[in-house]
């Protein structure tokens, strides 16, 4: 019964949280947003004591709850476990194994140092629920986008608007290999040994850990009932289930509270039951699990960012020789983003520290910017952590989707009226660039299209007859949505572009 | 003018059709108005016109200088459906021309118009391919001099030669100086006198390798007027000029002359007229949902584009009318309209003219016929399609007009889905540089820049959801 609740929970839970990376147009996060708002690292970075306060004692009193429900990335290894558990003569293929101690805290002091260091990113690999969400955004979201895409195909050819083709593209190479690798290492461990990564890997499943040792309500083992069949033992993907001559014991540090146990006792030795107070654990020394998934993922991530340089589209410009014919369409260069001295990060997130200290690069905003301006950063110091580019939009003035969803309070929610009082970074002119003077012609898309008007036009020679007008940008008004940088026709690389502020400078 | 090479072949051209057509045809025109109102009635069972593909007889028309007897519809070669070929560009599907020539000339059509720069400067060797299948006596070859940006004597030359190669011919019927009709004798003498073309066009005309030349005009009444002062000294032999019910009062009038004055100046001086746009690029046969129920409440079997060309071909000075037909259906409909023609009342002419042109100018549609002449924009934006995608909307009752319509959430969502359908984000309006490039060479003299911003203006009101709430214009 409680493992049929568990099943029904983590289902719903996993769905409605793999939609929110899926739906592109941000509706589901109406009813869903909290999801993410509740995952542990989330609401710890975003100081959300109520959050993190509720889920110790959710834990204190229940044991792993979160682990086996709300944790996406653990219930994707539950599906996977199970899909491996179908095969022949699979279905009890689990035994006990010892706490690999060394690495289980190794990894979370360094993921604590990490944190604290600032380098969000390096944390980022190890944390579930952004590893999962790079994984939902990185493969699951693309092939939610072409079913969309084939749909809104015949929606078109049916003249109706119930379906818009969505443009699928690659945000960044490094962090599409980052969530095939931390995808292919989760997949073959689960595959293998069911919840190994949660309880020798995941930093959020050690600190979970430490409360669930002590659990109010845990699994017991009644020896007077026990046959020392070993089915529990067999069935438990956590691997903690000790069945043995010199005693029966459940490490709790590492149960997720799946209930497989309980079901698979025929019996009726294990109970889940009030144990407050009672310590199951017995200490161990190493074993023999091996740490290696860590250095592949090192490897692999360090392999895919040597990669990135190679990611720019090479197409040669078509040569003007004058209108000679009536039709046909010019060559569009596709842009290029310009070298920014200071990153571009969205509006609500305050100040660049404050957002990549927050920020556990789960990709939900990157998932739900319907302007294709958020994109993981490919820079090493903040890999994968959303940054804003114009190349194939620019950050509109009536959209604020990603404050809306940030769970990790990294972009503070904000209504599109805050939103105005914020400016995240400035413009800058390359005149050389610009094509009224490296053409001759008359332009001024950028000014035309300032939300705020900050771009003046001038008198290019202020002195002769030409009455060509180039732009000057008012850095007071400037706000940095980038309307300029991205409707500029200078291309590949826009003739005005945009620099982040380090601290975001407010009306 | 070399009268006897003429006659020669017309006698040969008549010798071979049969003199019986002759009454048939001649006078057409000379007797316009003949119908009157009764198709308010009886519905004249346009749909019963099935059989005129058959049995009906294409109306011609004669050009008295030469005793051409000319088909009232023309093909204009501007039009076809081009492909992409294994390199991306595009390329004019030759099967289909081929099949579309052949159709036409098998009911009866006999001119054809094309130009240098047509469909990417495709259409003279698509147009020559097709016809070289049938026999050269048994059709008109238009084509043009559009010496736009090259004016140099060499250039203007080899783009006259071409055009005989392209073709495939020796001699071409209609030659036209192209679009004329901006600025004035400079433009002229630029385009035609320094380089000497002019001089070197009328020995070919004397030589007979051009039989008849004429000029093809978009503009004002005062250049207008400046070209024919120059009839004396070239003898147009024949003008192209725009030609609907739209145009016929309510063309812009400080930028383009209203067709009523172009055609009784031309008529006064006999000069023979070819149409062109008598359809405005198609957009008199998808007209506003209004005016579209106005035509089909006078006869519902008639075609909404048969009412235009009809329109055009009751007038008797009309030579031949062109339509830019794309698809097979478009020029059957057409030959149901010219094969057996029947021309408009009085009446009728002006219930077009006047009644519904009015109601057109109601809305604030953009003049464009999707001609491609301001193509390619060198900044990549595709602007007949902008203008046809927001004509089409204002047309289907599709425009947001303002916020406190009915269903406006709806329109609005319809309206920037299928914008973005219609044409790629990166080729929008919003794109415009406004670097005027594309200006000089629109025939309506659309302000296109302009257009396209007041478009920008309007979507980017639809997407911040700012439009108006009151009832406005735009």
């Amino acid at each position: 019964m409680l493992r049929k609740i568990r099943i029904t929970l983590a289902a719903l839970c996993f769905t409605a949280i793999t939609l929110l990376f899926l739906d592109f147009t941000g509706t589901l996060h109406l009813w869903f947003g909290w999801l993410a708002k509740i995952q542990f690292l989330p609401a710890v970075l975003a100081v959300n004591l109520v959050v993190v306060i509720a889920l110790a004692l959710l834990t204190l009193l229940f044991g792993r709850i979160y682990c086996s429900i709300l944790c996406p990335l653990g219930v994707f290894q539950d599906i996977v476990s199970w899909l491996s558990a179908r095969r022949k003569g699979k279905k009890a293929r689990f035994h006990y194994t010892k706490e690999i101690k060394w690495l289980r805290y190794g990894l979370l002091a360094v993921f604590i140092v990490l944190l604290v260091a600032g380098l969000n990113s390096l944390a980022a690999l190890l944390a579930p629920y952004s590893s999962y969400g790079r994984i939902a955004q990185n493969l699951f979201a693309p092939l939610y986008q072409w079913g969309n895409n084939v749909l809104a195909y015949f929606s078109e050819r049916a003249d109706s608007y119930a379906f818009v083709t969505k443009d699928v593209w690659l945000k960044s190479l490094p962090t599409f290999g980052i969530a095939v690798v931390t995808f292919v290492v989760v997949v073959a461990l689960a595959w293998r040994s069911g919840r190994t990564y949660c309880n020798t890997v995941c930093p959020v499943g050690t600190v979970l850990g430490f409360l669930s040792r002590f659990a109010a309500f845990r699994p017991t083992i009644d020896a007077s009932k026990c046959s020392t069949c070993r089915a529990c033992e067999k069935n438990c993907k956590a691997s903690c289930i000790e069945v043995g001559k010199d005693g029966k014991r459940i490490d709790y540090s590492r149960c997720v509270n799946c209930f497989n146990c309980l079901d698979s006792c025929k019996f009726g030795a294990l109970k889940y039951r009030f144990a407050w107070g009672k310590s199951g654990r017995k200490t161990s020394a190493a074993q023999e699990r091996d740490p290696s998934d860590i250095g592949r993922r090192a490897f692999l991530t360090g392999t895919a960012i040597a990669l990135t340089g190679t990611l720019l589209h090479a197409q040669e410009n078509p040569e003007d020789d004058g209108k000679k014919r009536d039709g046909g369409l010019a060559d569009i260069l596709p842009k290029q983003a310009p070298a920014r001295s200071v990153p571009v990060t969205p509006f609500g997130s305050e100040s660049i520290k404050k957002f990549f200290q927050r920020c556990t690069a789960c990709q939900l905003c990157v998932s739900v910017c319907p302007n294709h301006v958020l994109r993981p950063s490919a820079s090493l110091e903040h890999l994968m952590q959303p940054v804003m580019s114009f190349e194939r939009g620019y950050c509109r003035p009536e959209c604020v989707k990603c404050s809306e969803v940030c769970p990790t309070g990294a972009i503070l929610k904000i209504t599109p009226e805050e939103k105005t009082q914020w400016k995240v970074g400035v413009a800058s002119v390359d005149y050389d660039l610009c094509i009224v003077n490296r053409d001759g012609v008359k332009c001024g898309n950028c000014a035309r299209h300032c939300p705020v008007g900050a771009i003046r036009m001038v008198r290019k020679d202020p002195d002769s007859q030409n009455r060509l007008m180039i732009p000057t940008v008012n850095e007071e008004r400037c706000i940095g949505c980038g309307a300029c940088e991205n409707l500029c026709p200078s291309r590949p690389i826009s003739a005005i572009t945009i620099n982040g502020y380090e601290v975001h400078h407010t009306t | 003018m070399n009268t006897k090479n003429i006659d020669r072949r017309e006698f040969l051209k008549k010798a071979g059709t049969g003199a019986a057509t002759l009454g048939a045809v001649a006078l057409a025109g000379a007797c316009a108005p003949k119908k009157t109102g009764k198709a308010l009635t009886q519905g004249s069972g346009e749909d019963s016109r099935a059989h005129v593909l058959e049995t009906g007889k294409m109306e011609l028309r004669v050009n008295p200088a030469t005793g051409d007897r000319v088909s009232l519809l023309g093909y204009g070669c501007m039009r076809w459906q081009m492909k992409k070929d294994a390199n991306g560009r595009d390329t004019v599907d030759q099967d289909n021309v081929n099949n579309l020539v052949d159709y036409a000339i098998a009911h009866g059509v006999n001119y054809f118009d094309s130009a240098p720069t047509y469909l990417q400067g495709q259409s003279e060797g698509a147009l020559g391919e097709a016809l070289s299948r049938h026999p050269r006596d048994s059709y008109f070859i238009a084509t043009k001099l559009s010496n736009f940006n090259n004016q140099s004597r060499a250039g203007s030359m080899k783009m006259y030669q071409d055009s005989f190669r392209h073709l495939q011919t020796d001699h071409l019927d209609y030659y036209l100086l192209h679009s004329l009709g901006r600025g004035g004798a400079e433009t002229f003498a630029q385009r035609f006198v320094d380089n000497g073309m002019m001089d070197f066009l009328l020995k070919e005309r004397e030589a007979g390798k051009i039989r008849q030349l004429g000029l093809s005009f978009h503009g004002s009444r005062d250049q207008f007027d400046y070209l024919l002062t120059l009839h004396d000294q070239y003898h147009w032999d024949f003008l192209q000029i725009q030609m609907n019910y739209w145009d016929w009062k309510h063309a812009d009038g400080n930028r383009n002359v209203n067709a009523d004055y172009l055609y009784d100046e031309l008529d006064k001086r006999e000069i023979p007229i070819v149409v062109m746009e008598p359809l405005m690029g198609g957009r008199l046969a998808n007209p506003t949902e209004s005016v579209a129920r106005r035509l089909k409440e006078r006869d519902p079997h008639a075609s909404l584009a048969s009412w235009a060309f009809r329109f055009v071909g009751s007038y008797p000075r009309v030579l031949t009318a062109l339509s830019g037909m794309v698809y097979l259906e478009h020029l059957q409909d057409n030959l149901k309209t010219f094969m057996d023609f029947q021309p408009l009342s009085e009446e009728e002419l002006d219930f077009l003219g006047t009644d519904i042109a009015d109601i057109m100018a109601r809305f604030p549609t953009i003049n464009c016929t999707n001609c491609d002449y301001c193509m390619p924009c060198p900044y990549g934006i595709d602007i007949p399609r902008i203008f046809k995608h927001y004509n089409d909307c204002v047309n289907n009752g599709t425009f947001v007009q303002n916020r406190d319509q009915e269903n406006y959430e709806k329109l609005r969502r319809a309206y920037l889905v299928s914008y973005d359908r219609a044409v790629p984000t990166i080729r929008q309006a919003s794109h415009c540089t406004t670097c005027e490039q594309c200006v000089p060479y629109c025939p309506q003299s659309i302000d296109i820049p302009r257009e396209l911003l007041r478009i920008d203006r309007y979507v980017e009101r639809l997407k911040r959801g700012t439009l108006e709430g009151a009832s406005s214009g735009e």
